[in-house]
């Protein structure tokens, strides 16, 4: 079996110009933050694409969660980490070979990022040869790996490399310098003066000694005198100095193309893991989801991978929360206190959901889900200044694109649309979204303020966030299976902002 | 190098941590009167004098050294002033040069090293000179051990390998170095050559200096980046000898920052002891012994700070404690008390760290540490708060308190009604005598001192501050048991005047 791709088992799924926009679902059900955060450090791989390139096939899910499985192996992680590490560096020092100005300097920095490639390539068979993992990619990739270290090209450029490193490492000269002439003499050996003053002044030492000794600015150019001393060094050493000029000008494309390619996909697993890890070091567990054409989902112990990540860095605890549907349920219809973690719950589910189609593991304990063609939301905009018909009127045309663009397989999210008309409108609109939303069989949250619309029909769950009953004031975060009952909550809302009878008998003079 | 003048093995560390007690020490002990006197308005005298006085030494060997060195110094008060200021200078004049520690320039840190070495070289032989001329004048070990220590190192030979370097280092035939490739082929591992010396024939010089293949190039007159890199690859060049150099400075400047430092504290002595000298009060060199031992024994033996803080001169006492290790003061108000305890702990760390005491004779046994238990005079109430600050304070002393320490109590648990503060004490100095810790204990607490007496202790002694028929007082003390009154009476009826 020939090795192509990390990513895409099968070449032909690999799309052809990769995307570069990004969906107006992002936004709204915050990947764009969790895709931001996992990518954060890795912007010289543009793994950006990759995860907008959502996947329709179980077959190169299961491909990815192999690999992903794989490189929770902490061994196995750190060797490839420690790869990927070798190659940054060697891109920086081709980086710099190209902005230098001498050729000497331009050719010494080349050969050091190629010693650095082959260290790195040879260094990675060996690690993966050792094995202990079964991920058909990484299977693959370690076989194509193990032939390509043993062909000729790459071990006679290894070779070659070490040998010219070898020859510039055994150059020494002498530098005489008096007033503005510098002269460059054949290396004898001689004791260090340094170490005579040192030796001069020895029984004066009382212990610790300071450090004296400049550091000189690291540049890597040099100056024109620099490049005079070193003109002289290569006439010292003509022999040297060709060899490394024949081996700039003839070993420019030493890099594989498959090791390139591997270099960029792999990181698209280390940032998935790194980013999981952090939430696993502090008890928030992931899982792998099972993907299905099935309707029947669930998720336990799921959270707002968006939201958790931010509470991460402040120690604030993460509510977890549940959901299920089965035969015939399709739709979720959250309503219950503002503030009480509804529409994170409303965006909880479309994250994992796409997380799911990127082959990437999910928030929660176990989860199984379904393997949609499209996630398509409504979040209600920030209020504008337009009228309350051009927006009922915006809100409605974009409902419609929705479900003109929805298939039986696509996913919709609703969050408290139609706010902004009055109750008796709101209420005729939604249902007749809902009967459109039902018809289509569309699996669907749907987060409002319009009770009647939880017991719709047997399509319908109930979900309501709910308040410690104790102190309705305080929110729980967690949201659960119970009828709608818009009162309790109201009330709670109403004692929060002193609104209640009694408050307002006290309140108003 | 090492002048050794404190410890025969060792250096002055002026930083070593002070023990946990030294603020409380110097409170109740009134450490300040004494380094103020030893100082003499040199803060640096008093800043030894404070770390020499709490960070004393329990090792007698090191104690006699101590006093043989101070002994030569009474002896030779001019010549180790002298000595103090020879050091003084040497530092003063570095510090003056301070400017070129933060340069970035390899070349200005030679030059500074340059002029600081040629100033020491200056200093060394000055130092040199006065231990020719000294020396046979001079009778402990210290001193005679430094002084041969500066005639063998400091010879006429090595003085002049110190102005040849000197020399080479102007580099006036160029500079001399080999080099290696390192990163991007740019020159790195700078090492630099000795000059050739100016007595090689001329032909030698030449001939290295042509040994084939040579290649040179010259820097234009009017290139100034090429004379800036020029300059910079001569900085590359003896950076490594700069650093040398510098530490070389730094280490001589250590070798009279420490002389400065040990021979402070034998100054701050003669000062101590020509302004107690002036008023006629007795010093004496005392007889340490060991901390096993039991010995307390001394004649005229007076509190130095009150000496020093007033015109007059001071009561002494006189006492024979030897084989004791618990006593007693108990006695009359204003009877002196607080200034003995004071007299014993000022004496025994006066003796432990080398000095001459305040008394015509003096012997005791070291202590392993030194604690002072005192009544806070700041706060008079009689509260549990109070009391709870007292215990809370022994129990610090008891976290660190070892056998054949001493314990000076004064006043110590008056905090509540006699029979509850006499038992805590009871208790405490129970405690303290089976861990083999001398205790000396100023109360009123009859309870607690009679409670003591009543046993007949072979190894306590009690004294008694004494009163007059007249109810005068005479400042000294005698031995006599606890007695059922501690003569407020009296001082009301003074202070009162009343009849």
């Amino acid at each position: 079996m020939t090795f192509c791709s990390l990513l895409f088992p099968n070449p032909e799924q690999r799309p052809s110009i990769e995307p570069r926009d990004t969906p107006v679902f992002w936004g709204d059900l915050h990947l764009d933050q969790i895709i931001d955060a996992i990518t954060a450090d890795k912007a010289e791989y543009d793994l950006q694409p990759f995860f907008r390139t959502p996947l329709h096939d179980l077959d190169t899910i299961q491909y990815r969660q192999e690999i992903m499985r794989d490189l929770a192996i902490p061994a196995l992680f750190e060797r490839i980490q420690a790869f990927a590490k070798q190659m940054r560096a060697m891109r920086e020092h081709r980086a710099q070979a190209d902005k230098l100005y001498y050729p000497r300097q331009k050719a010494a920095w080349f050969l050091d990022a190629a010693a650095i490639y082959c260290q790195g390539v040879t260094r990675l068979a060996a690690d993966l040869a050792a094995g202990g993992f079964t991920a058909r990619g990484l299977c693959d990739f370690r076989d194509y790996l193990t032939r390509y270290v043993q062909t000729d090209r790459f071990t006679a450029f290894c070779q070659e490399t070490q040998q010219v490193l070898d020859e510039l490492a055994s150059v020494r000269y002498r530098l005489h310098i008096k007033g503005q002439r510098i002269a460059v003499h054949a290396f004898t050996a001689d004791h260090d003066y340094s170490a005579d003053v040192q030796e001069t002044f020895a029984k004066f030492r009382q212990g610790a000694v300071k450090q004296y000794d400049v550091r000189f600015p690291d540049e890597a150019d040099m100056n024109h005198v620099e490049a005079e001393v070193l003109e002289m060094v290569a006439r010292l050493y003509p022999d040297v100095f060709s060899h490394l000029e024949t081996y700039h000008a003839t070993r420019q494309d030493y890099l594989d193309e498959t090791v390139g390619a591997f270099d960029r996909e792999i990181q698209f697993y280390l940032a998935v893991r790194e980013y999981v890890t952090r939430f696993e070091r502090e008890g928030l567990p992931f899982c792998y989801p099972q993907v299905s054409p099935s309707k029947d989902i669930y998720a336990d112990e799921t959270f707002d991978a968006a939201l958790a990540h931010k509470l991460l860095t402040t120690r604030a605890p993460v509510v977890r929360n549940d959901f299920s549907l089965t035969e015939p349920e399709r739709i979720l219809v959250v309503s219950g206190p503002n503030q009480g973690g509804k529409t994170t719950f409303a965006r909880m589910f479309g994250q994992l959901h796409y997380l799911a189609r990127l082959g990437c593991p999910v928030p929660g304990t176990r989860a199984r889900l379904f393997l949609c063609d499209q996630v398509l939301t409504h979040f209600e905009k920030e209020e504008t200044l337009e009228n309350l018909r051009g927006k009922l009127q915006d809100d409605l045309i974009r409902i419609h694109q929705i479900l003109s663009q929805a298939t039986p397989r696509s996913i919709v999210i609703m969050n408290e649309i139609f706010t902004s008309t009055t109750l008796e409108d709101a209420i005729y609109l939604s249902k007749q979204v809902m009967a459109q939303i039902s018809r289509l069989d569309l699996l669907s949250v749907w987060v409002t303020f319009i009770d009647e619309l939880a017991s719709f029909n047997e399509k319908t769950v109930s979900l309501v966030s709910t308040v410690v009953p104790e102190q309705p004031a305080v929110r729980t975060y967690r949201i659960v299976r119970r009828p709608a009952d818009g009162l309790s909550y109201a009330l709670s809302i109403a004692e929060k902002h002193h609104v209640t009878y009694a408050w307002l008998k006290e309140r108003i003079r | 190098m090492k002048a050794y003048l404190m410890y025969p093995e060792r250096d002055f560390d002026l930083g070593a941590t002070l023990p946990p007690n030294a603020s409380l020490l110097t409170q109740d002990l009134e450490l300040a009167t004494l380094w103020d006197a030893m100082a003499d308005g040199d803060a640096f005298l008093r800043e030894v004098a404070r770390h020499a006085v709490l960070d004393g030494v329990s090792d007698l060997d090191t104690i006699r050294y101590r006093q043989h060195i101070l002994a030569d110094c009474l002896n030779n008060p001019s010549v180790v002033r002298e000595l103090y200021a020879l050091a003084t200078a040497a530092i003063d004049g570095e510090k003056r040069n301070y400017w070129g520690l933060f340069s970035h320039y390899p070349s200005t840190i030679l030059h500074r090293s340059i002029a600081v070495l040629k100033m020491f070289a200056d200093m060394l032989t000055q130092l040199t000179q006065i231990a020719e001329h000294h020396a046979q004048q001079f009778e402990s070990e210290g001193f005679t051990r430094f002084f041969a220590m500066v005639a063998r190192e400091l010879g006429t030979e090595y003085l002049a390998r110190i102005h040849h370097h000197l020399r080479d280092l102007q580099f006036r035939d160029g500079l001399w170095m080999s080099a290696s490739l390192g990163k991007g082929n740019k020159g790195t591992h700078y090492i630099l050559h000795r000059p050739p010396t100016a007595k090689q024939p001329r032909w030698i010089k030449r001939l290295a200096a042509q040994h084939p293949p040579v290649y040179s190039y010259v820097v234009a007159d009017r290139d100034e980046t090429g004379a800036k890199a020029l300059s910079e690859l001569r900085d590359r060049g003896i950076n490594r000898v700069a650093n040398a150099l510098a530490q070389s400075t730094d280490h001589i400047l250590s070798f009279f920052t420490l002389l400065r430092t040990e021979l402070a504290f034998y100054v701050g002595c003669l000062n101590l002891h020509e302004t107690l000298g002036k008023k006629g009060e007795p010093l004496a060199f005392p007889h340490p012994a060991a901390s096993e031992q039991r010995r307390l024994d001394f004649r005229g033996l007076y509190d130095v700070c009150l000496a020093l803080r007033l015109d007059h001169r001071v009561v002494g006492n006189t006492v024979a404690a030897d084989g004791k290790d618990l006593i007693f003061v108990t006695g009359a108000n204003q009877g002196g008390k607080s200034t003995f305890l004071r007299s014993i702990g000022l004496a025994q760390l006066m003796m432990q760290c080398g000095m001459f005491v305040a008394a015509e004779a003096f012997s005791a046994n070291v202590s392993e540490h030194l604690f002072t238990h005192y009544k806070r005079e700041e706060d008079r109430a009689m509260n549990s708060g109070k009391l709870d600050e007292e215990v809370g304070r022994m129990s610090d002393i008891a976290d660190q308190v070892t056998a054949h320490s001493l314990v000076l109590f004064n006043e110590s648990f008056a905090a509540t009604n006699e029979r509850e503060g006499s038992e805590i004490a009871r208790q405490i100095v129970s405690a303290l005598l089976e861990k083999h810790i001398k205790v000396v204990f100023v109360t009123h607490l009859y309870e607690l001192a009679r409670g003591f007496h009543d046993k007949h202790l072979a190894n306590a002694l009690f004294l008694r501050a004494q009163r007059q028929a007249d109810g005068g007082r005479t400042f000294t003390l005698h031995e006599g048991k606890p007695l059922n009154t501690s003569h407020g009476d009296d001082l009301y009826r003074q202070i009162f005047k009343t009849v």
